[in-house]
């Protein structure tokens, strides 16, 4: 075959060989080596004090609201979309959930909060097909419609309880935030550990018999045990360091924290919703090519109604979160979550041109956002210096991958 | 075969503003039939093949397949009769890979309800390997492809349904001399098996080489459809250029 086109393949170095054959995300790992390296650099900056179980156990409780809503940030952004309003409406449905279980369900008992989350989230889902039917089939913007819901909603917040405070909340309500007894104990934490071991192994495997099945070539096996070992490890390491923080005065484990838990069921969930479903794969189409998708047959402006019931749902979802750690609805709920959401997206590796991006980036972007802020808090940075370095972080984050992208055409 | 046609397009009005792209246009296709559409750019062939596709609703006209009243309204109903579109701008996902795009708004799910990625890489598979045998790395990105690629992915998605009727806008643009001829093997047999097919191409050689009629477009009408046996390339040139038919043309160039 000589004038094939030039389908030549572009010459490979043996790094680059290496990466295909093992089907590794060279951007995931960067990401993960990003990770490591900021670890390693506060806890050397700060003395030891923030590799320390009870920090990483702080970080991960914060960084669970921003990565619940950083996982539909990225469907939204990949479908060549913006939300500039889910903190707003991380709020309203916030101070709509504490207002219900307070002071209209009656409190302490067993069914008034987990009611007043349903009411919550079916109002992040309403407020959702609100905004994306602006945006789908009144041809209005995202940005706009979001940047308007920016400030609806954080007005709705206050209206809610005319900028009253509601608190406390329900007891049973507060495990959700993750708070003194908001972890599921060091037996239950080695349980999940293990089955979530044992369900990856099972799952590659029946993926590697699946391909096999069908004659496709399969990752060699070395590669799938190294990994398999890998992230194995990192679940053990997770679980334990979970379990050697201590609840107060005392010598009992916390194990997993349940926004933690909520989180990964989260990333779960939209991961399956991005990689199997028919929604997922149109959300792509769509991003990457808006006109191939119409031609395609694929009901554009319901898929995009869709994506925001699916962000508001999410928003809503945190804000379960937010309120039950606060242990109260407050009006500034959500305040400037917006930014950190995209940001965690973005740094996660989204692409605001569309069709590009990851669940687990983002969730990564979120944790690299959060211990910047973590570690700099720390050592005492102040807070308006800790504004200026994340903005900066996110620039330089965007620049690099921008860089990348031109490099590798 | 029979006499009724596959596909039958009558009096077809397309309005953009104030620009008339396709006036009282009718056309009709046989089935087993390539219909070569030549016109300059503009002429209004891709606006008449994109009202039969779908992709725009026409303003006036009546649209039959198999003798039945068509109503096309949206990509999905010309699906729906078996009308598959090849487009010049191929109209690719390029973040997806080859199959994705292929069963794009079409996928093969498991009985769980999930997509089946394994079953459709494997049909795409099939599929390419009878347009591109070389063509083995159909699970990168579309945007990691060379343009005969992309084009072979367009063009496996089109024949893929089992399509009755075959648009093909353009499909050898961005192919080598190779590439092409293996497309040109491919319409005459897929003409073979009954299958109707649209052939928009500015390559007068191509179309000559393949279409057992021509109909030629200018400023959004038509100016005749001929069996290509009965004409030139010269008088069909002078119908794209001048709007002339050929008999015309032969009267006032006929000695005296």
């Amino acid at each position: 075959m000589t004038t094939t086109s030039g389908v030549t393949p572009p010459r490979e170095s043996a790094a680059d060989r290496f990466f295909r054959t093992a089907e590794l995300d060279t951007r995931m790992l960067a990401m993960v080596i990003a990770v490591i390296v900021i670890w390693v650099v506060f806890d050397l900056m700060t003395g030891g004090i923030f590799l320390t179980a009870r920090n990483l156990f702080n970080l991960a409780v914060q960084t669970s609201v921003v990565g619940i809503m950083a996982t539909g940030m990225v469907l939204v952004i990949v479908a060549r979309h913006i939300d500039l309003s889910v903190g707003s409406v991380l709020g309203f449905t916030g101070m709509v959930i504490a207002f219900l279980q307070v002071e209209v369900f009656a409190i302490n008992t067993a069914w008034g909060w987990p009611l007043a989350i349903l009411a919550g989230v079916a109002v992040g889902a309403i407020v959702g097909a609100w905004q994306g039917a602006w945006v789908a089939y009144g041809g209005v913007p995202a940005f706009v419609v979001t940047l308007g819901g920016l400030l609806m909603f954080r007005g709705a917040t206050w209206l809610v309880t005319q900028g009253r405070t509601v608190a406390p909340l329900d007891p049973n309500y507060q495990l959700l935030g993750g708070g003194i007894d908001g972890s599921i104990g060091a037996t239950w934490s080695w349980i999940l550990g293990l089955l979530a071991i044992a369900l990856m192994v099972w799952w590659s495997l029946a993926a590697r018999r699946k391909r096999a099945r069908y004659g496709f070539t399969v990752k060699p096996i070395w590669i799938e045990v190294a990994l398999l070992i890998v992230l194995a490890a990192a679940i053990v390491g997770f679980v334990s360091v979970m379990n050697s923080y201590n609840k107060p005065r005392t010598e009992i484990p916390r194990g997993i924290p349940v926004p933690v838990l909520i989180l990964i069921a989260t990333v779960l969930v939209m991961t399956f919703v991005t990689r199997a479903t028919k929604f997922g794969r149109y959300v792509f189409a769509m991003g990457g090519n808006p006109e191939a998708a119409e031609l395609s047959g694929i009901n554009v402006k319901r898929t995009t109604v869709m994506i925001f019931v699916v962000m508001g749902i999410l928003a809503a979802v945190a804000a379960v979160v937010q309120t039950a750690r606060l242990n109260a609805g407050t009006n500034s709920l959500g305040n400037l979550a917006e930014l950190s959401v995209i940001a965690a997206a973005v740094i996660g590796g989204t692409s605001l041109a569309g069709g590009v991006g990851t669940i687990v980036g983002a969730i990564l972007g979120a944790v690299i956002m959060q211990s910047l802020d973590n570690g700099m808090v720390l050592m005492s940075v102040s807070s308006a210096m800790r504004q200026v370095i994340i903005g900066l972080v996110l620039i330089g984050a965007v620049g690099l991958d921008v860089y990348y992208n031109r490099r590798r055409r | 075969m029979s006499d009724k046609p596959l596909v039958e397009m009558r009096n077809i009005y397309k309005r953009f503003g104030g620009v008339h792209a396709c006036e009282d246009v009718s056309i009709d296709l046989m089935a087993g039939e390539v219909v070569g559409l030549l016109g300059h750019n503009g002429a209004g062939k891709s606006t008449l093949m994109k009202m039969l596709s779908g992709a725009y609703p026409a303003d006036g006209g009546e649209i039959y397949v198999d003798g039945e009243r068509a109503h096309i309204a949206t990509p999905r109903d010309a699906q729906d009769l078996g009308i598959e579109t090849i487009y010049q701008t191929l109209a690719l996902a390029d973040n997806l890979d080859a199959p994705a795009n292929m069963f794009l708004g079409r996928e093969i799910m498991t009985p769980f309800g999930t997509l089946n990625d394994d079953a459709m890489e494997r049909d795409a598979r099939q599929v390419i390997a009878r347009l591109n045998p070389n063509f083995t790395n159909i699970t990168d990105p579309v945007r990691t492809m060379s343009g005969g690629q992309r084009q072979s992915v367009a063009i496996a998605r089109a024949i893929l349904f089992n399509a009755r009727i075959l648009i093909m806008d353009e499909p050898t643009a961005a192919l080598g001399p190779h590439e092409t001829a293996m497309v040109a093997d491919l319409i005459k047999q897929l003409k073979a098996e009954g299958i109707g097919i649209f052939l928009i191409s500015h390559d007068l050689h191509d179309v000559f080489d393949l279409s057992d009629r021509v109909c030629v477009m200018k400023n959004g009408g038509v100016v005749a459809t001929r069996r290509t046996s009965e004409v030139t390339q010269d008088d069909v040139l002078g119908m794209i250029i001048m709007g002339k038919l050929p008999e015309e043309n032969r009267g006032e160039t006929a000695p005296t």
